[in-house]
């Protein structure tokens, strides 16, 4: 059986150029950026290449680019980071109700320790409204930090709305743009961000890469303590390799971001109207147009994603869902549940996200499996028999 | 692909989870019983068939993950012959047992199918007072 990959929002195959660019790193040129020998110098090279690489693309200077694990780490390193060195100025966040769990959950620690954060609703596409940012911030406001695009139901945020109040009001401004970078066009100046979050195997890079963009001037704490690396902005020696690997995907990205985007919005497109034409009850979260070129999020009614999920993959198809029956919580997606979705819709969702290797064929796949597999979980389904 | 490159549930689990046991509904059946909530994300409804005391029949309709559904099934074979008494014995643990284990966060799905089996029994023992 083929297999079908449609889950590419939660990683990324490693493009084979990226793979081919990073073995010399792993093998001869293994030297350490701080060594003063040749070896070492080789290596800082390449980590300074790729540096400024990277900043080309985001419209950025070199030196405003910071390596970290992750956009994990890129995100609390920008949130704690910009709190531990503001707290003089005020202790107010602003933020949405849609964060990725590596927004919220810093911020979360910071109200631990007596921070005030705004969580602010959103519409029933998942928008923000950047008049409500403007009401949230007051003198106390250190920062405002809202995701470029959602990684659960793919709608793009007003960034660069949100960025010209953020300057009016002299207000840092980081953005999570891990689901961005690569994708769609993303400029830190045109978006008016201080600070924004990358990673690279969203993009076809390799796990465990990633960088912040810290525009010249913001003042952030360093996470991390040791050594000089990075200016002084992040201790631990680079992940030359994982760097090296993260400059070759953007490279690619140059090439081909805005033919691939193009093709996807067509192949997401038809895969929205394909399932919501041939089973019945099919509803699409997230916005209609002002979303992520690859993301298509739906919520098939009478049925739960997880179960839906399974009998997917017994048929080769990965995705994910928004239900969470594992989460300690059993409660479903915050996500979902901010647009207003009921909680049985948003345990009935399911996220396809496409990528370089979809095909027609294979959201041809999709539709020939799906129909059936919620046809026979709707005929277990007690809440189908309830509304009869 | 085959079902145990799923390592989440036991090779048990997926198989009832592929082929359910005694889905649907039972006409006018001894006992109902109907826990769980959207919120949590699982619903679940057993019917049962009683005669001289012993559960002659199961079934059930089951809104949920994928435990949630194994553990409907699994319970369903394991009530059906037995009497009242003896079904009223049958621990979430025991369900769990007879699926060759549940992953920790799945065993609320275990005392969802327990609690079913307990308030369709109450349901019964309620509608035989009252006639």
């Amino acid at each position: 059986m083929k297999r079908v990959y449609l889950d590419y929002a939660a990683t990324t195959p490693t493009h084979p150029e990226v793979v081919t660019a990073m073995l010399p790193y792993l093998n001869d040129t293994f030297g350490n950026p701080s060594s003063i020998h040749s070896l070492g110098q080789e290596a800082k090279r390449a980590v300074e290449g790729v540096r400024k690489t990277i900043a080309a693309f985001i419209g950025a200077a070199a030196d405003e680019i910071v390596f970290t694990s992750g956009g994990t780490e890129a995100d609390n390193f920008a949130i704690k980071g910009v709190a531990y060195a503001n707290e003089h100025r005020g202790n107010h966040i602003v933020t949405s109700s849609i964060e990725h769990h590596a927004v919220i959950e810093p911020l979360k620690f910071l109200e631990q320790r007596g921070f005030k954060v705004t969580y602010l609703p959103v519409d029933q596409y998942g928008m923000v409204d950047p008049q409500d940012v403007r009401k949230a911030v007051s003198e106390k406001t250190i920062l405002i930090s809202v995701m470029h695009a959602n990684n659960e139901i793919g709608t793009i945020e007003p960034i660069a709305e949100i960025g010209t109040i953020a300057k009016e009001r002299g207000v840092y401004f980081h953005t999570d743009a891990v689901q961005t970078v690569g994708h769609i066009p993303v400029d830190v100046n045109e978006l008016g961000v201080d600070l924004l979050a990358m990673s690279a195997h969203k993009l076809y890079g390799p796990k465990g890469v990633g960088a912040l963009y810290v525009r010249k001037g913001t003042k952030v704490a360093p996470l991390m303590h040791g050594g000089e690396q990075e200016q002084r902005r992040r201790a631990s020696t680079e992940n030359v390799p994982g760097i090296v690997g993260f400059g070759r995907a953007v490279e690619l990205a140059q090439l081909e971001m805005n033919e691939e985007a193009a093709r996807l919005i067509y192949l997401r497109d038809q895969l929205t109207r394909d399932l919501i034409e041939q089973i019945d009850s099919v509803r699409l979260n997230g916005h209609p147009r002002k979303r992520l070129p690859n993301n298509v999020n739906v919520s098939i009614q009478f049925v739960e994603g997880e179960s839906m999920l399974l009998n997917l993959d017994m048929e080769g198809i990965a995705v994910s869902t928004g239900s969470a029956c594992s989460s300690s919580t059993l409660a479903p997606s915050h996500v979902l549940l901010a647009l207003g979705l009921l909680p049985e819709q948003a345990h009935g969702s399911l996220r396809f996200t496409l990528g370089r290797e979809t095909t027609k064929e294979e959201i041809g796949r999709v539709l020939e499996v799906l129909p059936p597999i919620v046809a026979k979980l709707r005929s277990m389904s007690p809440l189908l028999r309830s509304r009869a | 692909m085959s079902a145990d490159t799923w390592s989440l549930y036991s090779e048990k689990v997926m198989e009832h989870f592929r082929n359910p046991r005694n889905v649907g509904e039972i006409e006018n059946p001894d006992g109902t019983g109907h826990v769980g909530n959207p919120v949590c994300g699982d619903i679940m409804e057993l019917y049962i068939r009683v005669k001289n005391s012993v559960i002659t029949d199961a079934k059930f309709k089951t809104f949920g993950c994928g435990a949630a559904i194994a553990t409907s099934s699994m319970i369903t074979e394991m009530i059906k012959g037995k009497s009242i008494e003896e079904a009223l014995k049958i621990s979430n643990h025991a369900v769990a047992e007879a699926l060759d284990g549940l992953p920790p966060i799945k065993m609320h799905c275990s005392v969802l199918a327990e609690e079913a089996l307990r308030s369709a029994i109450n349901d019964y023992l309620n509608n035989r007072e009252k006639r």
